[in-house]
């Protein structure tokens, strides 16, 4: 058997690297279907599952792909699947299965150009949105986007973590740029990376009531087969697991898992500041459009303009509290990314008028130049 | 002599240790087979006697899939057409877990049918018990790809214009190393064909015709006694009958009986043997 | 049961003896079990239960053989039979009188 985890310095695509942060993060099971720009990360996890004792299975189809990553969770692994734009909507109905099932697993997203087939081996941000309102029915889902070959490794770790803390599936939005790019990644050593593993259930077998939440809102879950007898549905349940058909029943299991994501935001959301203490214009912006954002910054600066970025790592939730206290001083947001504008919907909702919100973006296929964000900057400046 | 309530004491089915007995009555209607056919895999799964601790009850959306709220063992209702790749996530997470996959035939051949025919195909390791009405049940009497021909469904007011499945050909043809076919009068067959199922090591499928008379028998001039008088007078059981000769034709007698048992490593055996590391 | 000759063995063969026994609450009047019942003893009763239906009762308890057939054909797991006390202790002894309802 190999390591799980590879210590050490690599030069890596972002694709491989996520594969190789999942296996570092204890993904043993990998239920996927091949689509540009993330097969690579299938073909990685077939390579290296059985080497470190997991298993890798490239099923018929995305739906089949989500619900086989659903099937293995519950049987007690720690399971991801990768896709981009088409196969993200067929993976929607099953996605909220897992919300509603409180299932544990991540979801990677390498998006590229849409809407529909698109531009398959060309990047975009486009899928934003869909990631938190892709499935039907109103819920929280938990979103990250790495901005580098590095992040990704690092964001797929964080994103088990999440994935089994709050059990949710975590969705990762990277995007074919980051995906395709080979950078430096530094895996550390298996000791210095923490892992989270989901709650356990403890006590009687017999009173055991699956849905029952701790403190924090979440249920501890046991493995199928430890004899628990539980009972999983998509239907609307009760803390048996039972379906009920009533009104009650809906409000507090959505309110349950609704508030198990929003009353933890503090834990969830994480974002990189620079130069915003000072700034007038703050750049809003993530992946790889995070990096053009920061060179558009420096280049301001050298030029004298009080410019400052915040830098999303993690989507959705979004970091309303962020936003909202920045509109309170600046004069104006730029949101940078490949799409006409999602989570620029998002900054001018929190900024509610009190500052100017612009948006630098493009339907996809290319990246932002920072030449493009600096001229914008500059037009806003005046 | 008749008893009295205060002093008799509370009647115990045998099979009240399997049911989630706080949900009983359960919600399928009345002449409704789907009841008989979960009754009829309760019992094999009991004598059979495997670990049933680490049994699992997958099913998905329609009155069929049902089933597993009610089964007192882990159970999980999946997406309408899903059961089976969740399952088979189930299974390879977990390889010692014997699953079994309880469904209708809408959800399973129709929505469900890629599933259906790549499962087989790998040879997953899983018993799939599908309840034919004929119809899909749940939503009010649609048609569905098992109708016969001419039969008034909900969406084929006029008569169903298309012909449907041969399910023990397609699974037999997709390649599952266990194909049966019974009803849900043929009880002691059906529930020792379930038990030979869920011994045998790979995919094995039993289709098990059941009548819905509230929504295709009304509909169908066929009512529940009727339908069963159908499985009694026009069947033939003929083992081992070759798959093409197995349409559902009430008029020429519909062939039961055990079609395919046949050895194949299952997926995960070969999962095994070539993709892990050697030694 | 009717014969066209008596079997010559008949003496030494004993018929199993059973008593069905009815879960009311848990009947929904399909009348599978009745139609079934190789040795028809079961018939609709006149009383309601909880639901509306009528649930059978056994009209010729003495009849019944433990086949089990009326347990296994039932959807609403609403009857079973069991081996009656009488039989097990003498198989010569009178048949018992037994009907299980509630």
């Amino acid at each position: 058997m190999k390591p799980a985890v590879l210590t050490g310095v690599h030069y890596m695509t972002g694709d491989e690297a996520c594969a190789e942060g999942a296996l570092a993060a204890g993904c043993r099971f990998f239920g996927g279907y091949p689509i540009t720009p993330a097969t690579e990360i299938a073909e990685h996890m077939a390579e290296r599952l059985p080497e470190v004792g997991g298993t890798f299975i490239q099923m018929e189809d995305e739906i089949a792909a989500m619900a086989s990553i659903l099937g293995a969770a519950w049987a007690g692994q720690k399971t991801m699947t990768s896709t981009s734009g088409p196969g993200f909507s067929l993976m929607m109905e099953n996605i909220g299965l897992g919300i509603c099932t409180e299932t544990p697993c991540v979801v990677v997203n390498v998006q590229r150009a849409g809407p529909s087939t698109g531009l398959p081996t060309m990047g975009a941000q486009g899928d934003m949105m869909q990631a938190r309102w892709g499935s039907h029915g109103h819920y929280e889902i938990i979103a990250l986007s790495p901005s580098s070959a590095q992040e990704f490794f690092d964001q797929t770790i964080t994103a088990f973590n999440l994935s089994e803390k709050y059990r949710v599936p975590v969705i990762i939005l990277a995007d074919e740029v980051i995906g395709h790019m080979s950078e430096k990644v530094v895996i550390p050593r298996a000791e210095d990376i923490k892992l989270v593993s989901r709650p356990r259930p403890k006590g009687r077998k017999d009173r055991f009531r699956v849905y029952q939440p701790a403190e924090n809102g979440v249920a501890p879950m046991p493995d199928a087969g430890e004899g628990y007898k539980i009972h999983v549905t998509g239907l609307t349940h009760d803390e048996r697991g039972y379906p009920v058909m009533t009104v009650e029943a809906q409000a507090e299991m959505v309110t349950r898992i609704t508030r198990k994501i929003t009353d933890n935001r503090g834990d969830i959301i994480m974002t990189e500041s620079s130069m915003v203490e000072d700034a007038d214009i703050v750049l809003v912006s993530y992946g790889i459009s995070g990096r053009t954002s920061l060179a558009a910054m420096h280049q301001a600066r050298a030029m004298g303009m009080k410019v400052g970025l915040l830098r999303l790592l993690t989507i959705w939730p979004f970091a309303e509290e962020q936003i909202r206290a920045l509109a309170e001083r600046v004069k104006a947001f730029i949101t940078v990314e490949i799409n006409l504008g999602q989570m620029h919907l998002e900054v001018m909702r929190c900024a509610e008028g009190r500052a100017a919100c612009h948006l630098v973006g493009h339907p996809g296929g290319t990246v932002i130049t920072p030449e493009d964000v600096l001229a914008r900057i500059k037009e806003v400046y005046k | 002599m008749t008893a009295t309530a205060s002093t008799t004491p509370v009647l115990k089915h045998p099979l009240d240790d399997l049911i989630r007995t706080d949900r009983i009555p359960h919600i399928w209607c009345t002449g409704c087979g789907t009841g008989t056919v979960f009754s009829a895999c309760l019992n094999a799964m009991k004598s059979s006697g495997i670990d049933l601790q680490k049994t699992c009850m997958v099913s998905g959306i329609g009155c069929s899939g049902r089933a597993a709220g009610y089964v007192n063992l882990d159970s999980f209702h999946t997406t309408h057409g899903r059961a089976i790749p969740f399952a088979t996530g189930l299974k390879l997470g977990n390889p010692e877990l014997n699953v079994i996959v309880f469904s209708g035939d809408g959800d399973l051949f129709a929505i469900g049918g890629n599933h259906f025919i790549h499962a087989a195909r790998r040879n997953i390791d899983m018993t799939v018990i599908c309840v034919n009405n004929l119809t899909y049940g749940m939503t009010g009497g649609q048609v569905a790809a098992t109708t016969p021909y001419k039969a008034k469904t909900t969406t084929t007011p006029m008569g169903n214009p298309e012909t449907p499945f041969n399910l023990p050909l397609l699974a037999w043809a997709s390649g599952a190393t266990f194909v049966a076919r019974w009803t849900m009068l043929h009880i002691r067959e059906l529930m020792d064909c379930i038990q030979t199922a869920i011994l045998k090591s790979g995919f094995s499928f039993i289709e098990v015709l059941a009548p819905c008379p509230t929504n295709y028998g009304r509909r169908n001039k066929e009512k529940g006694l009727e339908s069963l008088k159908l499985y009694q007078d026009r069947t033939i059981i003929r083992n081992n009958a070759d798959p093409a000769d197995l349409d559902i034709d009430f008029q020429k007698g519909v062939v039961l009986g055990e079609f395919v048992n046949r050895e194949r490593p299952t997926c995960i055996e070969s999962y095994d043997r070539t993709c892990r590391p050697k030694g | 049961m009717k014969f066209w000759r008596v079997p010559f063995d008949s003496g030494l063969i004993d018929t199993a003896k059973g008593t069905v026994f009815i879960i009311d609450d848990r009947c929904k009047g399909c009348g599978y079990c009745i139609e079934f019942c190789p040795r028809k003893i079961l018939a609709f009763s006149n009383r309601f239960n909880k639901k509306g239906y009528h649930p059978p009762e056994a009209i010729k308890p003495d009849d019944c053989v433990n086949c089990h057939y009326c347990e296994i054909i039932c959807p609403e797991f609403a009857i079973y039979s069991a081996e009656s006390e009488a039989s097990k202790t003498d198989s010569n002894s009178k048949p018992g009188k037994e009907t299980g309802t509630i």
